[in-house]
């Protein structure tokens, strides 16, 4: 270790703690959105016959708290907290770094309030209208500027590859926000506008942003995320350096062409889809480079796994990475898209993506942090982090597991056909039988969602006790 | 697409599938200056990197994939529109405007489509048909179709795709959509009737009389006039006044109330509403009128699976009219 980590002279570690302990407490929030729609398609009446509560309204609230709260706000905390010790340099910027902070919570505010009121773009994962998404940009570009400028005065020599991915993720969310979101208010007083962009184009621009979406936030920046926490919690060195650099520029080549794949069988013209395709097939590659340069990092260290529930987290978020994103080009191929397009099966891939890997190994850096930010030796309680694992890992399991066989069973569902030629099921029969998967569904997303009050609780426990009096624990 | 859209995409898409290739030839060779194995000379925070070579299956992995693109993309249309592929392979006719466009496209298009719809056709048609057709090739007597328990069953599963989002699952209706399980037809309940108003629509027009009738004091007494006259119990003033206003109802309703089925008026004296028989609803349907729509499916779902259809809802009353004969 240089001096510079020993003393950590004067970073700026006020504003990861903001970033974490919000990215925690929205998470619980946007999880329990996620758990209420979940309800919701059981026991519809669950929205109170309300406007407010319907679930068009709260799913885009689900979705963009998960996403651009509880996830882009751990980004935005560990970019800062990675960024300060692997260029062992402060922040740049002094109190931009602080309006990034505020700037972003005010966003999420918003889109809590104007969501509900029924505020929407109607673009997937960019519902939010014009005002909010000015607000989105200035804060942006203030968060590139204060990532970029320390990246520029860094006292290393190279640049680490963490901040490799959190940098492409950070300039390609700001050139897909701008762009999906050109769009003409009909009013300089009204919240309503419209897109530039029309028909097949539209269509291409919003998936192209929504595609990307998952490609850099919630693939890139996390693997900036797992680039830093995993071989520092497993105090090993990363397994191939030269692994990282052709994963690197080859993820975030091939990932802004896959978009089309979620317009398979639509107005898109059959090549755009061809090629949109092809790329996703690609991806597949790059995408496991990732998960093997995360795991080989392990070796020598494997015996940690069972003294360590913070590495568990760290090592399984790495799997459901490898299982998602094996997963998402296989149903980019046009065939297996014909059946799994607008089933069940998509929300299962989603989340295996969005609980195991974007959540587990969120939760796997903040049990990292949290005692390193207030000045402890460890958490709390180390067997209550091996609960939320186990917890987290069930929780995520029945979900993807029922999604999965409720998809399928949706897709074959609806194309069965009698010896007449007319479709065999109805969509209520089928509707019907998908009950049951939505009843496993919601128990798993309860699990999940009650492992996340036990890092609240493990989390307030740490920070409110005596600086310097919990000591390091292993599990028994 | 427009000229910029189509070499933005083409151009973006080739200049990437290279430069990983290129990017993979480069780095499955050590050109660090480093022992493979050994740590690279710079650390980040007490972390160290490897210079381990890239996992030769996975580096095979990747030419494989790159390999099955290419190939893709020679066989299938792929970088500009004007590139079909080798296979000539299209999902389906993208050029057409129209219904009829489309059915005229049907007969020379090789789309996926409608090769999917071709073997469909061959497979199916001959048992869709002879449910429907009689030897002569003219159509069945729909009430013989409604009497063939396999025809009422297409029938059913085509109502339940298609009809059932109004008429509800079980045919009988709700606010604003008829029930159709019951005697009460607005249009009438012969099987050619019945055919008309699915292959054609209906338009269901009730106008607004709130000021034709003198504001909202006229419309309480048509109401209670028009209640009374299916039997509930109403203000006898009340009702006596709205008798000489109902003139103006009756010019389609009937002078009786009992409707006129020819232009689809309802029927005001039993105990069926189509749209609520509440007091407040049916005052609300006198001043200010109803829009009920019935769309037109002839084009949509075409005559042989409407005669289906027909029988069904046919057969649903026929049942009705069976048991109260029996009794």
């Amino acid at each position: 270790m240089t001096t510079a980590t020993l003393n950590q002279p004067d970073y700026n570690m006020k504003i990861v703690r903001q970033f974490t302990l919000t990215s925690i407490f929205w998470g619980i929030i946007g999880m329990s959105v996620g758990v209420i729609i979940a309800a919701q398609l059981i026991w519809p009446s669950l929205n109170f016959e309300t406007p407010w509560f319907t679930y068009s309204r709260l799913r885009p609230l689900h979705t963009n708290a998960v996403i651009f709260a509880f996830g882009t706000s751990a980004l935005m905390g560990s970019s800062f907290y990675i960024l300060q010790r692997t260029c062992h340099t402060k922040l740049f910027g002094g109190p931009l770094a602080s309006f990034v902070f505020w700037g972003w919570q005010l966003i999420i505010i918003s889109a809590v309030i104007s969501l509900p009121m029924g505020y929407t773009s109607t673009k997937e994962y960019a519902e939010l209208e014009w005002p909010i998404d000015i607000l989105i940009l200035i804060v942006w570009l203030m968060y590139t500027v204060v990532f970029f400028g320390t990246l520029a005065i860094r006292k290393t020599s190279h640049i680490y590859v963490a901040n490799w991915f959190y940098g492409a993720f950070i300039l390609a969310i700001a050139m897909l926000h701008v762009v999906n979101n050109l769009e003409i208010p009909i009013s300089l007083f009204s919240m309503k506008s419209y897109s530039v962009f029309a028909g097949a184009v539209d269509a291409m621009v919003q998936w192209w942003y929504g595609h990307n979406a998952v490609g850099f936030l919630l693939t890139a920046g996390f693997l900036g995320m797992m680039y830093y926490f995993v071989p520092k919690q497993a105090n090993r060195p990363v397994y191939s350096y030269r692994l990282s650099i052709i994963h690197f520029w080859a993820l975030i080549a091939v990932y802004i062409w896959a978009g089309p794949h979620h317009l398979h069988y639509t107005a898109l013209p059959d090549w755009v889809q061809s090629l949109g395709m092809l790329m996703s097939i690609i991806l597949f590659v790059p995408s496991w480079g990732g998960m093997i340069n995360g795991i080989m990092t392990l070796s020598g260290a494997w015996h940690k796994l069972r003294t360590d529930p913070i590495l568990r987290f760290l090592v399984v978020s790495l799997s459901f990475y490898g299982m998602s994103t094996f997963e998402g080009p296989m149903m980019a191929i046009k065939s297996v898209n014909a059946l799994s397009h607008y089933t069940d099966w998509t929300i299962g891939h989603v989340h295996s993506g969005a609980l195991g890997w974007v959540a587990m190994i969120t939760i796997g850096a903040t049990y990292h942090m949290i005692p390193r930010l207030y000045g402890q030796k460890g958490m709390y309680s180390v067997p209550m982090i091996n609960l939320h694992f186990w917890m987290a890992t069930i929780g995520t399991v029945l979900y993807i597991v029922a999604m999965w066989i409720s998809g399928v069973m949706q897709g074959l569902m609806w194309r069965a056909v009698n010896p007449d030629g007319t479709l065999t099921y109805t969509f209520v029969e089928v509707l019907q039988k998908t009950y049951p998967f939505y009843a496993i569904r919601l128990v798993g997303g309860l699990i999940f969602l009650f492992g996340m009050l036990l890092l609240a609780y493990n989390t307030y426990k740490t920070i409110t006790a005596e600086p310097n009096s919990i000591q390091e624990q292993e599990l028994s | 697409m427009t000229l910029f859209w189509t070499l933005w995409i083409s151009i973006i898409t080739l200049i990437v599938v290279i430069g990983c290739a290129i990017l993979l030839r480069a780095t499955t060779k050590n050109n660090t200056g480093v022992k493979e194995g050994e740590p690279m000379p710079h650390t980040f925070d007490g972390i160290q990197e490897l210079n381990n070579p890239l996992p030769k299956w996975w580096v095979w992995l990747f030419w494989f994939c790159i390999i099955i693109a290419v190939i893709y993309a020679i066989a299938y249309p792929s970088f500009t529109a004007n590139y079909n592929g080798l296979l000539n392979w299209t999902s389906a006719d993208k050029a057409v405007k129209s219904l009829a466009e489309s059915k005229k496209a049907a007969n020379t298009s090789h789309s996926q489509y409608q090769r999917e719809m071709d073997k469909a056709k061959s497979k199916y048609s001959a048992v869709f048909k002879s449910h429907i057709y009689n030897a002569d090739g003219h159509y069945k007597d729909i009430v013989d179709i409604a009497k063939d328990e396999n025809a009422i069953k297409i029938g059913q599963r085509l109502f339940l795709q298609n009809c059932s989002v109004c008429h509800g699952s079980d045919s009988r209706g709700s606010a604003g959509f008829p029930g159709l399980t019951d005697k009460d037809w607005l249009y009438g309940g012969d099987p050619k009737t019945i055919k008309e108003s699915i292959m054609y629509g209906r338009q269901g027009v009730m106008p607004s009389w709130k000021e034709a009738l003198g504001g909202e004091k006229g419309v309480t007494e048509v109401t209670s006039y028009m209640l009374k006259l299916s039997g509930r119990r109403v203000n006898v003033l009340e009702a006596a006044a709205g008798k000489t206003k109902f003139v103006i109802c009756a010019a389609c309703h009937g002078a009786d109330g009992k409707g006129n089925q020819a232009l689809g008026a309802p029927n005001l004296t039993d105990t069926i509403w189509l749209y609520g028989g509440s007091r407040r609803a049916v005052e609300d349907t006198i001043a200010n009128g109803r829009n009920g729509i019935m769309p037109a499916w002839l084009k949509i779902l075409g005559e042989d699976k409407i005669q289906l259809i027909t029988a069904y809802v046919y057969s649903l009353s026929m049942d009705k009219n069976k048991n109260k004969n029996n009794k």
